[in-house]
């Protein structure tokens, strides 16, 4: 038995794979493993030391993401192309959200270190599953078929469910963890419906090959029109798209804090991220189908989302319809990326936001966290005064709720400038409604968050407690870069704008 | 064998799931529900895959069992959490947050 295995090995030949392509993945995955031993060895009153380590194997994963980018070129081959067949792709669009995601969580474990260390239990489990997560999202960036894209996602959702509810005493944390597992689940559901069915009309899982096959019987069918309807709905549960956002408020206000900014920040950019590929990749044929559909849930979600943002009074909740609002506006060039000479525009508007709006978001969150440790309250109205006591917040807070409004020369306004672009580009009466009714909706958006704005300059303190707040030096941190990035993407758009090219995306179909 | 009797029984499974889903109030009914559903999409791809004589849609159902084993393992705890603070697993229950 054993003389005949090694025989065969003679005739084994191992499977080509860059390693340098795929040193990010590796990376995160070594990691996870060595902070879960970590966690092991490691006695309670120096679990501070997970944290650490949690952020050092974020920015160990970023170092090749760097390199890759250096050497630019055509990576993508460098993967040994007989193994993976183009199924995961490392190229330049790839890289910079491979890039986002890892920065967006290191910040995010700069925020939590100090909520999760003076909070109650489990630190270690919380990076595992943080660092876990990264990982799938890490994965979505580079999957370019179905199979690797939904697991993926569900790589990338099943910690998610799982940190949601980390506040296992409180019942709004159980309330969130539920209804953000039940949506999940039942969204990619829904969504692996449509990709059966897509695999059935097409008889391939590869995004590349189902693009020129969609119409190969020379129409359109039914079938191809629900498979792609269904596959857009699922991830229009993700990325918390007008009608399928009830889930999104109540989750962020039951999560902890820092999970909340991580959801309503990488999650979310994960399922658009998904979302683009397919639309480029899967679906250009079908542009007949998914632009309307996408039209009327970009619409609904930045009108819908920016109403029921008016009335909120807990600034989480607030900042959680800001977050679907913005997503109707990440929507946008979506709706347009089919027509002829767009799609580059589109593509770049898509990538451009998203790192714009995790940069602004992050911030804004790191800010509510600090406030929340003196005030110990998510109402809008604890924000009064906090220029006075806290100017350095006060000015943080404005500089991010500008830029989320779109006031140049924050990086939020090149985020919106290009969207707008790309949908008038376009010509067409999709790409002319939509852009009015986005404009009408940045007006009102304005509205709520210089309701904030006003509470931080003019507004008394609530309860005359003047005393300065203190703010740990991993939020400081968090702030720095998050604020940083924010003005040097507003005043330097080019940075950002270089990447994304359409170019490298389609470059996918030839092979 | 037509296969369009698999695919029947795909969308049937995949209906009453879907009916399970937004009708039943238990969390354990629902998860069963969401079960039913991810089996119909194993069924249309089995189907599709002998259909197209490749071995994708049978890769793609593997990985779909997995996982579907692993989200079950996550949501059972998830319920057992919410009867231990609640003695309920009634989800209209689930409603504290509103607006």
């Amino acid at each position: 038995m054993i003389a005949s295995l090694l025989a065969a090995a003679g005739d084994f030949v191992a499977p080509v794979a860059d390693y340098h392509a795929l040193a990010p993945e590796i990376v995160l995955a070594a990691g996870i493993c060595l902070v879960l031993l970590v966690d092991l060895f490691v006695e309670e009153r120096q679990r501070w030391i997970t944290s650490t380590l949690a952020g050092f194997v974020l920015l160990g994963a970023f170092i090749p993401v760097v390199t890759l980018a250096v050497i630019g070129g055509d990576v993508r081959n460098g993967l040994g192309g007989d193994v993976l067949d183009g199924r995961y792709v490392i190229d330049e669009y790839a890289l910079i959200l491979k890039a986002l995601f890892l920065i967006a969580g290191y910040v995010v474990v700069l925020m939590s270190s100090d909520e999760i260390e003076s909070g109650r239990y489990h630190q270690g489990e919380y990076y595992v599953l943080l660092l876990t997560s990264v990982l799938g999202m890490v994965m979505m960036a580079s999957s370019r078929d179905l199979i690797s894209i939904f697991v993926a996602l569900e790589f990338l959702s099943i910690p998610a469910y799982m940190l949601a509810a980390w506040n296992k005493r409180n019942s709004k944390g159980n309330e969130a963890g539920m209804k953000y597992y039940l949506l999940g689940v039942f969204a990619s559901a829904i969504m692996l419906y449509g990709m059966s069915l897509l695999y059935g009309v097409t008889g391939t899982t590869l995004l590349s090959e189902i693009g020129p096959a969609i119409t190969a019987n020379g129409q359109f069918s039914g079938i191809e029109a629900l498979a792609v309807v269904f596959i857009v709905v699922g991830f229009a549960f993700k990325v918390s798209a007008v009608p399928f956002h009830q889930w999104a408020p109540d989750v962020y206000e039951g999560a902890p804090t820092p999970i909340t900014a991580f959801l309503s920040v990488a999650s979310k950019a994960a399922g658009f991220v998904a979302l683009t590929t397919l639309v480029f990749l899967a679906f250009p044929l079908a542009s007949d189908v998914y632009q309307p559909f996408i039209w009327v849930l970009s619409a609904a979600s930045m009108t819908v989302g920016n109403l029921l943002a008016l009335r909120q009074t807990n600034i989480v909740r607030m900042l959680a319809y800001s977050s679907i609002s913005q997503g109707g506006f990440i929507l946008m060039p979506l709706t347009v990326a089919g027509e002829a000479g767009v799609g580059e525009s589109a593509l770049k508007a898509v990538v451009v936001y998203l790192v714009v709006y995790a940069a602004t978001n992050l911030g804004a969150f790191a800010v509510v966290i600090a406030v929340a440790k003196k005030t110990r309250s998510g109402d809008i109205s604890s924000f009064g005064g906090l220029f006075s006591y806290a100017p350095a917040l006060g000015v943080l807070m404005t500089v991010f709720l500008a830029s989320l409004a779109g006031i140049p020369p924050l990086g939020g306004w090149f985020a919106k400038f290009g969207a707008f672009k790309a949908v008038l580009d376009a010509g067409t009466n999709w790409g002319y409604s939509i852009a009015i009714i986005a404009a009408l909706n940045t007006v009102i958006a304005a509205a709520y968050y210089i309701t904030v704005m006003r509470e931080i300059w003019m507004k008394p303190v609530p309860d005359g407690d003047v005393t300065p707040i203190r703010t740990p030096s991993s939020i400081q941190a968090a702030l720095v870069i998050t604020c940083g990035a924010t003005i040097v993407l507003g005043v330097l758009p080019d940075l950002v704008g270089r990447f994304g090219d359409l170019s490298d995306l389609t470059g996918a179909l030839g092979r | 064998m037509l296969i369009n009797n698999f695919l029947l029984l795909g969308a049937v499974l995949f209906c009453i799931g879907v009916y399970g889903v937004i009708a039943r109030k238990n969390a354990v009914m629902v998860l069963m529900s969401i079960e039913l559903i991810l089996n119909s999409v194993n069924i249309n791809l089995l189907a599709f895959s002998q259909l197209h004589d490749n071995v994708d849609g049978n890769t793609f159902a593997l990985y779909i069992i997995a996982v579907a084993a692993a989200e079950v393992g996550v949501g059972l705890a998830m319920v057992l959490l919410i009867y231990r603070n609640r003695k309920s697993i009634s989800l209209d229950e689930l409603s504290e947050m509103k607006g």
